[in-house]
């Protein structure tokens, strides 16, 4: 699958990495419910790094789609109580 | 797909399919996508350049601000020595504020530098990005017909229509942040003129209002400090203010008063 992180750049991953990343994104949408800033930074992080780990960079020259976009990197607290909320990466 | 972000591409989706509705010819359909990318290309220079602009402007704040720091523990010396320890005060108060603004300034141009530098590569990537869909543009409009060109321009699109809106938002958030730094510049331009010593070190009109608002935020700790160390190089450590440091050294008091110590 291909990944976006927002601002940065395009990611093509393993799609077992589907799953990981939405257990990561659940988790960030429990902490942002429950207020915890931190935890929510350190999840984000986690999934940031995963994706850029795991994935490899889509040339400049590909012209792809995104299966799944991650927010900016540098994406506040407040910032991510919008986008942060509701279904995760895979709908239930 | 719903979720975080998702509806990030679902409007680039919308977009693109509102823009394919509309059109008959495919042909004309890509060639003005491909107008409206190299726009949005001139967009991220202009871009870059505002960035530019707003650090050369933070730069400028920040030589002045090293200026004022100098000038204001100078000034706040000669109130020492006149025996004019309220100014005294005040200036360091001032001075220590300057510094603070100074290191957040600092950060600010570096957090810049780097909105700058990736903005630049983001344009980078958008050029390549665009002279792939040129060279596709031309290979649909030479093999497909136009049932199967909607298809392939829709892929295509896309794919460049994401690279687009991303390039617009990493824009968007290098534009917020840079206003963000601009206002606090104008306003530090306006507490300055406002609150300035001039060169007599007597206080400019509205000195009452900055002065609270230094007090307030200036750390006053750091201001004593300041002013004792200050003393104590002056020599004045039996100044008749009752204010002074106690504890200060016996080396620091005037010697011609006194005869017999060693």
């Amino acid at each position: 699958m291909i990944v976006r992180i927002a601002t940065e750049d395009q990611y093509r991953l393993p799609d077992e990495d589907a799953e990981r990343l939405n257990a990561l994104d659940n988790d960030a949408v429990a902490a942002v419910e429950a207020d915890d800033e931190d935890r929510f930074h350190a999840i984000f992080e986690e999934m940031l790094q995963l994706v850029r780990t795991d994935g490899h960079r889509l040339g400049d020259d590909e012209l792809e789609e995104s299966d799944v976009i991650i927010p900016p990197p540098d994406l506040s607290f407040s910032e991510a109580h919008h986008e942060f909320n509701g279904e995760g990466l895979i709908p239930d | 797909m719903p979720g975080i972000a998702g509806r990030f591409s679902t409007v680039v989706k919308a977009k693109v399919s509102k823009l394919l509705d509309k059109a008959e010819d495919p042909a004309e359909t890509l060639d003005y996508s491909y107008q409206k990318q190299l726009e949005s290309l001139q967009n991220v220079k202009k871009g870059i350049a505002d960035v530019v602009t707003a650090k050369k402007r933070l730069q400028m704040q920040s030589d002045k601000l090293e200026q004022q720091v100098v000038k204001l523990d100078t000034q706040a010396r000669q109130a020492l020595s006149q025996g004019r320890e309220d100014l005294a005060r005040t200036a360091l108060e001032r001075k220590q504020f300057a510094q603070t603004e100074l290191q957040t300034l600092d950060q600010q141009v570096v957090e810049l530098e780097q909105q700058q530098q990736g903005l630049i590569d983001k344009e980078q990537k958008l050029r390549t990005k665009l002279e792939q869909f040129r060279t596709k543009k031309e290979v649909i409009k030479a093999q497909y017909s136009a049932a199967e060109a909607q298809v392939k321009i829709s892929e295509a699109a896309t794919g460049v229509g994401e690279e687009m809106a991303d390039v617009g938002l990493a824009m968007q958030r290098a534009v917020d942040k840079t206003e963000g730094m601009r206002a606090r510049a104008s306003a530090m331009d306006e507490l300055e003129a406002a609150g300035a010593f001039d060169d007599n070190l007597t206080l400019t009109e509205g000195q009452d209002d900055i002065d609270r608002q230094l007090s307030e935020l200036t750390s006053g700790s750091q201001v004593e400090d300041d002013l004792a160390k200050m003393k104590a190089e002056l020599g004045q450590g039996s100044a008749p203010s009752p204010a002074l440091e106690e504890g200060a050294p016996a080396a620091d008091q005037p010697q011609q008063s006194q005869g017999g110590q060693a």
